[in-house]
C-alpha cells in the first residue's frame, strides 16, 4: 500500500508534433483535494483524460498504489477506481435522473431466465445519493433536462462516488455555475473528501479552488509549475504564477490607467 | 420550505425543496409520455371511422382481420426503426431490404433445389449481415446514416431486380407455396394460428360464414403473431433491461454515453441488424402468404416505417421514444388506409392524410422535447 493512490512521473503527451504535456509529475492522495490549476490552453484537458484512460501517456510512468499501471480504455480506469466527471457530465438531457445514474452500470436482477433492469430499487439509490448530495429528488423517473447546472453537477459526482470511486477527477465543475450553485458543488467536493476520496479538481478559479483544496499543482504551456501543499502557498502567490505575474501587473497598470481617466473626466 | 436530514457520516444536511418549481397536474405529466400522441391518434381514428364507416363491414370479423394485417406487416417494421431511432440512427434501406429478402427466400427455394427452410436462415443470415455491414459504415466513418443507408436503398433495390433476372430471368418468382407445403418454418410465417376456435365460433354463429359453413376468417395470419411477439419483446427490452438503457442512451447523447462506457458502436450495430431481421420477418410472411416474391416488394415501406414510429413519438434526433408508440402509430397508418378503402372514398386522400398526420406528429413531438429538455 502506497501512500499515494495515484502518482504520475514524468509522463508526457504528444499530439504529432505538438507536445501537450510535458514531464508533468503529481502525486494524489486519498482524503485529499488536490487542486489542478491552469490557464486555457495549459494542458489540463489532456491530463485528465490521460488519467482517465482516454489518451495514453506517450512517455513517463503511471503509478496506482505503487503499482505501475496502463489504461487501454476509460473502462479499465474506471475499474481502477478512477471516475472523471468531464464539463458535460456525461448526461442525457432526455434520460431520467435514474436511467442516467445507471447509465453503462445498469442495476439488473434475475426475471425469470432474463436479466431486468431493477428500476425500482435503482430509483431508491438515486434518489438516496442524490440526497446525500443534499438534492431533493421528486420524481427519480422525471428526464434531467429541466435541473438546473448545479444539480447535474451533483448528480454526476454522486453517481461517481456510488460506483465506488477512489479517485473523482471534477473537470471545471464551477464553470457554467452562479455562485450560489458552485458554493453547493464545493460542498459536495468536501463531502467526497470527507468520505475518504482523492479529489482531483480542475479549474482556472483559484477563489473556488483555494477554500477546498489541500495541495495545488500548476500547469502552464504543457508543463507543471510545481505542486504545493496549501499551507505552502497564498491564494495571491498562485493567482500570480497562473496568469504570469508580468501580465498581471500589465492589467493593474491598465486599470490604474482607467481610473486616472476617470477621476480626470470627474 | 426547507427540511433538515440526519445521516449516519455526515451531520446535517440541508434539502430544500424549489419554491420555484409547480406541481404538475396529472395531465402535464402524461403530456411527457411519447406514446400519448398516437394513442389518443388512434382512438380518434378508431371513433372517426366507426361513425364514417361502422356499417361497411370495416368493424366485421373479415374488415377488423383487414386492417390490423396491414397494421400488423408495417408495425413489425416499424419496431425495428423504432429502436434504431431511439439509437440515433437511420435506416432507409429496409423497404429495399423486403424486397431483397424476399429474393433470398424464392430464388434458392425453387432454383437452386434447397429445401424451404435454409432458404429462410439464409435470408435471415444475408439479410443481417447487410445489416451489419450498414451499421458497421455508419459507426465507423461516423457519417450520417440517412446518406449511407440511403445508398444501401438504390444498392439493395438494384440487386434485388438485377440478381433475379440473372437467376431467373424475371422480376416476380412464384411457385413457393408448392415448394413450402409442410415445411414447419415456412408454416412460422405463413400459417395461420387458432383455425380451430374460429372454425367454433362459425358454428357457434358467432362469426360470418361462407355458403358452406366455413368461416369467413379462418384464423390469425402469423404476421399478426410476429408483430405482437416482436412488439412485446422490444419494449420488455428497451424499457426493463440494461441493453434498452443503452439504447436511449446512445440515441440521446451519444459522446456522453462513449464517455461512461456504453458501448454505443455495438448498440448501433446490432440495431440495424434488428432492423434487417425485422425487414426479413416481414419479407418472409409476404413471400408465405402470398406465394410469390416480387422484386419491387417493399417499395416506400421505409418512409411508412418512419412515419409510423414518428407519429408514436419518438424524436427524429434520437434518444426518445417507444415501442408501444410506433406500434399504435402503425395501427392508425392501417386503419387508416383501409378505412378509406372502405368509406369508399378515393384512396389518394390517404397520402394527403398521411402527410398532415405527420406534420402534426412531429410538431407535436418538438413541443415535449421542449417540456422534457427543459429548452424554450
Amino acid at each position: 500500500m502506497s501512500e499515494y493512490i495515484l502518482e504520475l512521473k514524468n509522463v508526457s503527451r504528444y499530439f504529432g508534433s505538438v507536445i501537450a504535456l510535458k514531464d508533468i509529475n503529481m502525486k494524489i492522495k486519498l482524503g485529499e483535494v488536490h487542486c489542478l490549476l491552469g490557464d486555457n490552453g495549459a494542458g489540463k484537458s489532456t491530463l485528465i483524460k490521460t488519467l482517465a484512460g482516454v489518451h495514453k501517456p506517450s512517455e513517463g510512468d503511471f503509478l496506482l498504489d505503487g503499482q505501475p499501471t496502463g489504461f487501454e480504455s476509460p473502462r479499465d480506469a474506471l475499474d481502477a477506481g478512477i471516475a472523471t466527471v468531464y464539463q458535460d457530465l456525461a448526461l442525457v438531457n432526455l434520460m431520467s435522473v435514474t436511467r442516467n445514474f445507471f447509465m453503462g452500470r445498469e442495476l439488473t436482477k434475475k426475471w425469470g431466465p432474463f436479466n431486468v433492469f431493477d428500476t425500482k430499487k435503482a430509483n431508491e439509490i438515486a434518489r438516496a445519493g442524490l440526497a446525500e448530495m443534499g438534492i431533493d429528488v421528486r420524481d427519480p423517473e422525471h428526464p434531467i433536462g429541466t435541473m438546473s447546472g448545479g444539480e447535474k453537477q451533483c448528480l454526476a459526482i454522486a453517481r461517481a462516488i456510488h460506483f465506488g470511486a477512489k479517485v473523482l477527477i471534477l473537470d471545471e465543475p464551477t464553470a457554467a455555475l452562479g455562485v450560489k450553485q458552485s458554493a453547493n458543488v464545493l460542498k459536495v467536493v468536501a463531502r467526497a473528501r470527507a468520505r475518504g476520496l482523492a479529489v482531483i479538481l480542475i479549474t482556472h478559479n483559484v477563489h473556488h479552488a483555494y477554500p477546498v483544496a489541500d495541495r495545488f499543482t500548476l500547469l502552464n504551456r504543457g508543463k507543471s509549475l510545481g505542486s504545493w501543499l496549501k499551507s505552502e502557498v497564498s491564494r495571491e502567490e498562485i493567482l500570480e504564477m497562473m496568469a504570469g505575474g508580468q501580465e498581471l501587473a500589465d492589467l493593474e497598470a491598465e486599470l490604474a490607467e482607467f481610473d486616472r481617466l476617470d477621476t480626470k473626466a470627474i | 420550505m426547507s427540511t433538515a436530514v440526519k445521516t449516519n457520516d455526515s451531520p446535517v444536511i440541508e434539502i430544500s425543496s424549489d419554491e420555484r418549481v409547480r406541481k404538475e397536474s396529472i395531465v402535464k405529466k402524461m403530456l411527457t409520455r411519447p406514446e400519448l400522441g398516437s394513442v389518443s391518434g388512434a382512438i380518434l381514428v378508431f371513433i372517426f371511422f366507426a361513425i364514417v364507416a361502422g356499417d361497411s363491414g370495416m368493424f366485421n370479423a373479415d374488415g377488423i382481420l383487414n386492417w390490423s394485417t396491414v397494421s400488423a406487416q408495417l408495425g413489425i417494421i416499424a419496431i425495428g426503426a423504432c429502436l434504431l431511432m431511439i439509437s440515433g440512427e437511420f435506416d432507409l434501406s429496409i423497404g429495399s431490404m423486403i424486397g431483397f429478402a424476399g429474393m433470398m427466400i424464392s430464388i434458392p427455394a425453387l432454383y437452386w433445389g434447397w429445401p424451404v427452410w435454409t432458404c429462410i436462415l439464409f435470408a435471415f443470415a444475408g439479410a443481417m449481415f447487410i445489416g451489419f455491414l450498414n451499421g458497421y459504415i455508419v459507426v465507423k466513418t461516423g457519417l450520417p446514416s440517412f446518406i449511407v443507408s440511403l445508398a444501401f436503398l438504390f444498392i439493395l433495390r438494384g440487386l434485388t431486380i438485377a440478381l433475379s433476372i440473372l437467376f431467373t430471368n424475371k422480376t416476380i418468382v412464384s411457385g413457393v407455396s408448392e415448394v413450402a407445403d409442410g415445411d414447419i418454418f415456412a408454416a412460422a410465417f405463413g400459417g395461420e394460428i387458432g383455425t380451430s376456435f374460429f372454425n367454433w365460433l362459425a358454428q357457434a354463429d358467432l362469426i360470418d360464414t361462407y355458403v358452406d359453413g366455413s368461416p369467413i376468417v379462418t384464423g390469425i395470419p402469423m404476421v399478426i403473431v410476429w408483430f405482437l411477439l416482436l412488439a412485446s419483446v422490444a419494449s420488455f427490452v428497451l424499457l426493463r433491461t440494461r441493453y434498452g438503457n443503452w439504447i436511449f442512451a446512445s440515441g440521446g447523447d451519444e459522446k456522453a454515453a462513449k464517455n461512461i462506457g456504453v458501448p454505443t458502436d455495438k448498440v448501433k450495430i446490432s440495431l440495424f441488424m434488428f432492423t434487417a431481421f425485422c425487414a426479413t420477418v416481414f419479407a418472409a410472411c409476404q413471400v408465405f402468404e402470398f406465394g410469390s416474391a416480387a422484386a419491387d416488394r417493399g417499395l416506400l415501406k421505409e418512409f411508412e416505417a418512419i412515419i409510423a414510429v414518428v407519429i408514436g413519438g419518438a424524436l427524429l434526433t434520437g434518444g426518445y421514444g417507444s415501442v408501444i408508440g410506433a406500434c399504435f402509430g402503425a395501427l392508425i397508418f392501417g386503419v387508416v388506409q383501409m378505412g378509406i378503402f372502405f368509406t369508399g372514398a378515393d384512396s389518394d386522400w390517404f397520402r394527403v392524410f398521411l402527410g398532415i398526420m405527420l406534420l402534426a406528429a412531429v410538431l407535436f413531438n418538438n413541443f415535449i422535447r421542449k417540456r422534457v429538455t427543459g429548452s424554450h
